[in-house]
């Protein structure tokens, strides 16, 4: 049987398509033309093929920056989905308190994120922070501005801070949706309040789970305004993300050659791994079971 | 297996019920006999499921007391209780396979890995899964998933009570009367009390030896299929069972009989002395479609009614006849006559009830 054709289908198409071609594909295929070429400026352009690539791939500031960058991302999902879910799972499920929380909740995600970075500067000042000076006079020396370490914390305290409250949402809006009569058949079946998290809720809470692994992986991996703000990459360049290297190179240094090689190849791992994850968590129950 | 009792029972989901209005379940006092198939019948919110979660233990009621075989449960959480409940909607563990969905209740309790297999097994094979049982749950079909939810209470060898909440809900119709026999097949097997909550009279015509019709928040009969359609005891119950349900004809004693709201007929009959004690109240005659009977020809005791409709219904005529302001149904047998535009309706006088404010007097 021969499919009915309608041509007034494209209307209904072709917004989306012009939107994607503007939003993704023109830009991206602008940075492939970079990427590819050597510019000197309007209409000086020369052919160089893979010469960039290969020079980004041996810089070792780059692999560095980019190391820094799966143990950063890393640290975030492991501290931030297991602490969403948990807080998720502490929280009223109905009443007034429910509300309240909310709000609270969705505080750090309503602030712009260069006013974050501010915030946690002044907050972690050894001279006139609450957290910088209250640590100072204790007698624990801190300031992110001098201690490699110190700007971890620091940065990774206010990620914690910033992000977490979405995986919670998340994590909240999956456990709302459970319907009541899993809780009561499982209080019929005797299951201990862990089987009926390992049981019940997380498996539940995949779909959601599947998405805030997704979107913290992406955010994470692509992290510029806070630290910029915060540390500005330093101190020396131990907060320095590839985000943060390609901007210098490609804004400060004006190559634009190599920048566009790495953001293609930035582009590709974050693609790679939002892959990976999504398949080993839509598979992650099926295989269990087997 | 138990009796489940009621003593003085009363549920509200307010935190400080003030009058009668605020229970959702009023004053209860029954008992579920031993090995009993009940159904649990009436409209959405009359307080159903919360008597049945009430016997299970989900809800702790208000006032009142909830006894299996004589022994206080009233504090026991549901899984010291030791019920089946089966849901509206399938409850299964996703992630597990239907085999170990069936362990699961088992292994909770900590039993040896023979015992284990050995009633997962038998369960299985009563409820035709036996084929499923190394597929995951989250694959199988919605009766299937009732079935797995059901044998995760049937696994516990001495479970109270079997109770199901409209469990054919999202069932196919086709599929429903096949898994309603296997409920049948397990309640004869095992002769566990079986309390099924539905609003389907069929199904709970069907399935259980005793019906408790319930009515906002109360009892208002508890009897045979049989019972509950030749003698309502309240209105409610004529109303809601049978389809079309019971006639009502609003009425008030006079001089030698009852005499039709609206009307100039006056019924003789039996009832008069009874109906003239309770004059002060609501009087109704009550008769099911079924008995009222509608005649070409009158005679000396019918009356004579106009006809508004007459659909054919394949095996019966639904007659729809208006005697004076009161619209009645009748069913009529296939090829009788019953006249053209009027018509002569016949009350036989067995068949016949008389109600005083919704309740059964005659």
């Amino acid at each position: 049987m021969e499919k009915p054709t309608n041509n007034a289908a494209w209307l209904f198409v072709i917004p989306v398509v012009l939107l994607v071609a503007f939003n993704a594909i023109m830009p991206l295929m602008a940075v492939v033309n970079y990427s590819v070429q050597d510019i000197f400026g309007p209409g000086q352009a020369y052919w160089v093929g893979t010469e960039w690539y290969k020079e980004v791939l041996g810089d070792k500031r780059l692999h560095e920056a980019l190391w820094r960058q799966f143990l950063f991302s890393g640290l975030v999902l492991l501290i931030e989905i297991p602490l969403g879910v948990l807080i998720a799972l502490a929280m009223p499920r109905r009443g007034w308190a429910v509300s309240l929380v909310l709000v609270v909740l969705a505080l750090p995600l309503l602030i712009p994120w260069n006013v974050i970075g501010t915030i946690w500067i002044i907050f972690t000042r050894p001279d006139i922070g609450l957290m910088g000076y209250t640590l100072n006079s204790f007698g624990i020396p801190f300031d992110h501005t001098a201690s490699p370490l110190d700007a971890w914390i620091t940065l990774m305290l206010m990620e914690v801070w910033h992000w977490t409250p979405l995986v919670v949402l998340l994590a909240y809006a999956g456990l709302k949706a459970i319907p009541e009569a899993f809780y009561q058949a499982a209080a019929i079946d005797g299951a201990s309040a862990w089987k009926v998290f390992r049981y019940i809720q997380l498996p539940k809470m995949r779909g959601v789970l599947t998405i805030a692994v997704l979107l913290r992986f992406m955010d994470s991996f692509l992290i510029y305004a806070e630290p910029f703000v915060l540390t500005g990459g330093g101190p020396g360049n131990a907060t320095t993300f590839p985000s943060i290297y390609l901007v210098k190179v490609a804004l400060g240094q004006f190559d634009l050659g190599p920048a566009g090689a790495f953001s293609v190849i930035y582009f590709l791992i974050v693609l790679l791994f939002s892959w990976l994850f999504y398949q080993v968590l839509q598979n992650v129950g099926k295989r269990s079971a087997r | 297996m138990a009796s489940i009792s009621f003593e003085g029972v009363a549920h509200s989901y307010e935190r400080k019920p003030r009058g009668d209005r605020d229970y959702a379940l009023k004053t209860l006092e029954m008992t579920f006999e031993n090995g009993g198939a009940y159904a649990l019948l009436g409209p959405s919110g009359c307080g159903k499921t919360t008597l049945l979660n009430i016997i299970s233990g989900l809800l702790r009621p208000t006032r009142g007391r909830v006894l299996y075989d004589g022994r206080d449960v009233t504090g026991l959480r549901p899984a010291q209780r030791n019920i089946a409940q089966v849901f509206q909607f399938p409850v299964i563990y996703d992630t597990m396979t239907v085999a170990e969905n069936l362990a699961f209740p088992l292994r909770n309790r900590g039993l040896d890995r023979a015992t284990i297999g050995r009633r997962v097994h038998e369960v299985a094979t009563m409820l035709e899964l036996e084929n499923v049982l190394g597929q995951r749950a989250a694959g199988l079909t919605a009766d299937q998933k009732q079935k797995v939810s059901l044998g995760r209470g049937l696994v516990r060898e001495d479970v109270a009570a079997v109770l199901l909440d409209e469990p054919l809900t999202v069932i196919d119709p086709q599929l429903k009367w096949l898994l309603r026999r296997k409920l049948k097949e397990v309640h004869a097997r095992y002769n566990h009390t079986f309390v099924y909550v539905t609003h389907d009279q069929n199904e709970a015509l069907t399935f259980a030896d005793r019906v408790v019709v319930m009515y906002d928040g109360s009892i208002v009969q508890v009897g045979a299929p049989q019972d509950l359609f030749e003698r309502p005891l309240h209105r409610f119950v004529g109303y809601f069972i049978g389809s079309p349900g019971m006639n009502f004809l609003p009425c008030h004693p006079t001089g030698d009989g009852l005499g039709i709201d609206g009307t100039d007929i006056v019924m003789g009959g039996a009832w008069f002395e009874k109906a003239a004690e309770r004059a002060h109240a609501r009087l109704e005659l009550g008769i099911r479609p079924e008995h009222l009977q509608a005649l070409a020809t009158a005679d000396g005791d019918t009356v004579p009614a106009r006809i508004l409709r007459v659909e054919d219904l394949g095996n019966y005529k639904l007659v729809t006849a208006m005697l004076g302001p009161h619209r009645l149904f009748a069913k009529v047998p296939e090829g009788q006559e019953i006249g053209n535009e009027n018509t002569n309706l016949r009350f036989p006088p067995a068949r016949t009830r008389l109600y005083a404010d919704g309740e059964l007097l005659v």
